[in-house]
């Protein structure tokens, strides 16, 4: 693991992360009472929480796949999180033996559970990063020897921007990744937004002020701010859409969707 | 929970088959518990998963010696397929118990009673309930432990990373190059690094056993307490000064110290951290290049800056204060430097600064050196006015003593300008040229004596001074004229020409004679330019007189040459250039040369003067008389007319004339004019001196008695005069 390089953050388990947080919405037991305590508060406000990890889930299997038959294997996830169930690796190399995965989370513990998990796995490897510092990613020795930034990468941006504050200038960070990768390649993203929670935004609003709590704000962003993330991407169909709505893989599980699977955006791009 | 109207199951199965229901089983199944997993695999696969634990359980029903123990397995892959939600488990119970015999119970080779299912059925739900909770255990377990390891390898590397840090900062702190102290608000010493300790002398106690706030040195600057006292109470951030301190052996250390104050978490003051950079060295440096730029290399005397520093603070006014300058040049220093050589004489220069500094041994006396030999000595107090002459007596004596140099002995002697005054009067390089105009008048005086400084002889050599820098500019600006005084005929009283004599029209000190500015632009050699604008301005002169009186017979014009114009190689070109260009003829001038500047006197340098009188041009000898005349010599030179010095007239202004002045008179009158020669003379001032002279049988005459060096016009009426 690739240690920062001067006075590293203290690991505290006492505070619940996102990572184990999102884990525990998926059924996992890779959390900390903590951890369940403060996704079980945000769930007082928004009971689908699960269902819209499902549904990100869902469509990120769905998009990396969509990847692999568009002939993209290699696979950059910023803020991968903790490793569960169809983790992109799996999705990726089930599809293309030969798919590299560099996972990138700024989490500690989830680093250090990733690494158990992808050891003895040659073409996967987790860097210590963090998506505000773009330069650390694309300069980290590990990301750079595994993956040929000459060729197209698809960069996954899933549940992630969504943790970045307007005042850390997400879009910049997004643009000077777009600007390292080769033409071809493409933007996997999903994002919170109010628009599509079968909520009022004042219930919603509940679950905000409980990631407020633990000092991992979510910001909501409109489609059109979500949309933006896409400048310099030629938007693949159907375009930005709620998650379940991205290449569904018949009109029938569109239509037993959870209604919460409505919550938020995900779209893929492509670099011209 | 309705039955599904259609199914999903493979084309190739007959709905009815039991493979269709089989499959008809799975997707019940899937639709029960797809909503409680949390796969993000779709529902068409999901169930496609399903199916294989559909016909496992189809399988266990059927099997001739029943055993549900199979069905722990399906329980346990529902666990891994991800339906952990204990929701999933009974929704799995609800649909095996609802449906497994529904769909597969006829499916088998064995034919079961439906009691016989309804048991067997039971028994695969205890089963699968078993393996699926067996399985979650684990799982969760596994997961716990898993994510708990990984908490504390991520612990372990940060707190690895923290000691690395540490570690770089123990460095930093044990190995920098400044010392470096910690201690807390009461001045305790906390932590020092070894630097600190060396700094102060290398016993670490002797740091350790005192409080910052002992470390008190009498040179602390007088805020840096103060600062001190504002940090510990958090009102100061920081302060950086310039601090002494003592080491355990006694002796300073001067610091560059930069104290800053560290707070807690919460922002109180917690701990004060001092930097501090040894400057001792520094400091001393600086004093030996203050000595180095203050003295001089070769005697160790203080030099001019450190002088001048001295002098003014001498001169600064203070009430009853006085000083005494003495300003030393040797004698003849030049002559040893060349005939001994330089390193002689730098040597005989650190012998005269020895003695020099034994006389000048009592507080408020200072010598310096200026430069080459040029010595001060200075003394200060209310009893300059004759401890000055005492200190210029010392000197001189301490000189007398001659000294051994290379095994022989020297005497030198040395020139002394003295200036004493009051203090808060003058400034110090008023002082200083004063010192030097009348340390040259003791030059001039002979040397090897001390001339006090006197306001007039000051004002003398400062007004040449300023006429010497004056000169250039005031030939641009058109300020000198010429005045003309009238050559008359002793025979018959008539005008026969005139003498240019030069006037300099000086803005502040009106119209000066030539005898103030001619010796100084001799010197500047601003002479030749001079010279020729006299040559022509008189020559333009004469020829215009020429022009306007024809009647009266030829009008000379004199010209005096100064000796730097008689050497210039351009006399005889320039001069019949400026005759050509006015038209005058050669024979109307009269070029005047000084008898001493003929003294001695070559061909080369005649040769000029012959070329001039062989055009016609007549050569004047001028203040004949004067100099040591060599009467044999005035054969070789070209020249035509003598003019008598005034002395000679002197005695003739009264009757009776002095009879001896009458024989000289007459033997020159009697010698000329057996050479050839005219006799002019000068100063006459009376008519029974023009009537002497006439009966002499001088030639020419001019003087006060027939008029005043005047304005050209003058010239002009005079010469109509004569006319009528």
């Amino acid at each position: 693991m690739e240690r920062p390089a001067w006075a590293p953050q203290g690991i505290d388990i006492s505070v619940p992360s996102v990572s184990r947080m999102y884990d525990f919405y998926l059924g996992g037991s890779h959390n900390f009472e903590v951890d369940r305590e403060a996704a079980r508060k945000a769930m007082e406000f928004m009971p689908g929480l699960p269902k819209v990890m499902q549904a990100n889930r869902a469509f990120m299997r769905r998009a990396v796949q969509y990847a692999t038959t568009s002939g993209v294997n290699q696979f950059l996830d910023i803020g991968s999180g903790i490793p569960t169930f169809g983790n992109v690796h799996e999705v990726a190399q089930a599809a293309d033996p030969e798919a590299r995965i560099a996972y990138v989370d700024h989490d500690s513990v989830a680093v250090a559970h990733s690494q158990a998990v992808l050891e003895g796995n040659d073409r996967a490897v987790i860097a210590a990063a963090d998506l505000r510092k773009p330069q650390d990613i694309l300069e980290n020795p590990q990301i750079n020897g595994l993956l040929d930034l000459d060729r197209p990468v698809a960069l996954l941006l899933v549940a992630v921007l969504h943790f970045i504050e307007d005042t850390d200038d997400p879009y910049a960070a997004v643009a000077e990744l777009r600007d390292a990768l080769a033409p071809g390649s493409l933007l996997l993203l999903t994002h919170a937004s109010y628009e599509g929670i079968p909520l009022s935004e004042e219930e919603a609003g509940g679950t905000v002020g409980v990631y407020r709590t633990i000092r991992n704000p979510l910001i909501m962003r409109s489609r059109t701010e979500i949309g933006r993330f896409f400048d310099g991407y030629e938007m693949v169909d159907p375009g930005l859409v709620a998650m379940p709505e991205w290449r569904p893989e018949s009109p029938e599980q569109l239509a037993q969707e959870d209604p919460f699977a409505y919550s938020g955006f995900a779209g893929v791009g492509r670099k011209a | 929970m309705s039955i599904p109207a259609q199914s999903s199951g493979a084309p190739d199965a007959e709905p009815d088959g039991p493979e269709g229901r089989l499959r008809r089983f799975a997707t019940i199944w899937s639709r029960a518990i797809f909503p409680s997993t949390a796969t993000s695999l779709s529902r068409p696969e999901f169930e496609e998963h399903l199916l294989p634990l559909a016909r496992q359980l189809s399988d266990i029903l059927h099997t001739r010696v029943f055993d549900a123990t199979p069905a722990h397995g399906v329980g346990a892959s529902l666990v891994a397929a991800h339906c952990t939600d204990p929701d999933a488990l009974s929704s799995t119970l609800g649909v095996v118990d609802s449906y497994l015999v529904l769909y597969c119970g006829g499916n088998g080779p064995v034919e079961l009673s439906t009691e016989d299912s309804r048991a067997r059925c039971a028994r695969i739900q205890h089963a699968l309930a078993g393996g699926f909770t067996q399985a979650l255990r684990e799982r969760t377990l596994a997961e716990q432990e898993a994510i708990a390891r990984s908490a504390l390898t991520a612990r372990s590397d940060a707190e690895q990373a923290l000691h690395a840090t540490e570690a770089r900062f123990r460095a930093v702190f044990k190995d920098a190059a400044i010392g470096i102290g910690i201690a807390d608000l009461e001045g305790n010493i906390l932590e020092i690094n070894d630097t600190l300790t060396r700094m102060f002398g290398g016993l670490e106690n002797h740091v350790r056993s005192h409080k910052v706030n002992e470390w008190v040195h009498p040179e602390d600057s007088p805020h840096v307490w103060r600062y001190y006292d504002e940090l510990v109470r958090g009102e100061r951030e920081h302060y950086s000064v310039e601090k002494p301190y003592y080491r355990n052996d006694g002796t300073v250390l001067w610091t560059n110290l930069t104290v800053s104050l560290l707070r807690d978490s919460e922002g109180r003051p917690e701990y004060q951290l001092a930097l501090m950079e040894d400057t001792t060295e520094r400091r001393l440096l600086n004093l030996r290049l203050r000595y180095e730029a203050t003295h001089d290399a070769l005697t160790g005397l203080p030099n001019r800056t450190l002088f001048f520093e001295r002098l003014e603070k001498a001169l600064a006014p203070r009430e009853g204060m006085r000083f005494g300058l003495c300003y030393l040049d040797l004698d003849g220093f030049k002559a040893i430097n060349d005939s001994l050589g330089h390193a002689a004489g730098d040597r005989l220069l650190v012998e005269v600064a020895d003695r020099l500094q034994s006389c000048a041994t009592a507080p408020g006396e200072m010598v310096a050196r200026l430069g080459g030999d040029e010595f001060v000595a200075l003394t200060t107090g209310p009893r300059t006015q004759d401890e000055v002459h005492e200190l210029a007596g010392r000197i001189l004596s301490a000189l007398a003593t001659p000294m051994r140099l290379d095994g022989r002995e020297l005497t030198v002697r040395g020139s002394i300008g003295v200036v004493e005054g009051p203090s808060g009067e003058r400034t110090a390089a008023e002082v200083l040229r004063s010192a030097d105009i009348t340390m040259y008048r003791a030059k001039a005086a002979g040397g090897n004596r001390f001339a006090l400084a006197d306001a007039e002889a000051d004002a003398r050599a400062i007004t040449r001074h300023g006429l010497t820098t004056a000169l250039p500019a005031a030939l641009d600006r058109g300020e000198f004229f010429i005045e003309y005084q009238p050559l008359v005929h002793l025979g018959d009283g008539s005008v026969h020409g005139a003498e240019a004599l030069v006037r300099w029209c000086h803005p502040q000190h009106g119209v000066l004679g030539p005898d103030r500015f001619i010796p100084l632009a001799e010197h500047t050699g601003l002479i030749v330019p001079l010279g020729r604008w006299v040559l022509e301005e008189s020559v333009r002169q004469a020829n215009f007189w020429q022009e306007r009186h024809t009647d009266g017979g030829p009008l000379r014009i004199n010209v005096n040459l100064s000796p730097t114009q008689l050497h210039h190689p351009n006399l005889v070109a320039e001069t019949v250039d400026v005759l050509e260009r006015s038209g005058l003829e050669a024979g109307a001038l009269c070029l005047e040369v000084t008898e001493s500047a003929l003294i001695g006197a070559d061909d080369d340098l005649l040769k000029p003067l012959r070329q001039l009188a062989e055009m016609g041009v007549d050569i004047a000898l001028d203040d004949f008389g004067t100099g040591y005349s060599n009467l044999a010599n005035l054969r070789r030179l070209p020249v035509s007319i003598l003019k008598l010095d005034r002395s000679f007239t002197q005695g003739m202004q009264h009757h009776p004339a002095d009879p001896v002045d009458l024989k000289i008179v007459e033997g020159i009158v009697s010698l000329a004019h057996s050479l050839d020669l005219a006799v002019t003379v000068e100063g006459v001032e009376t008519g029974a001196q023009a009537e002497q002279l006439r009966q002499l049988g001088c030639d020419t005459a001019q003087g006060w008695y027939y008029a005043r060096p005047g304005a050209p016009d003058r010239i002009h009426s005079l010469l109509l005069a004569d006319a009528v």
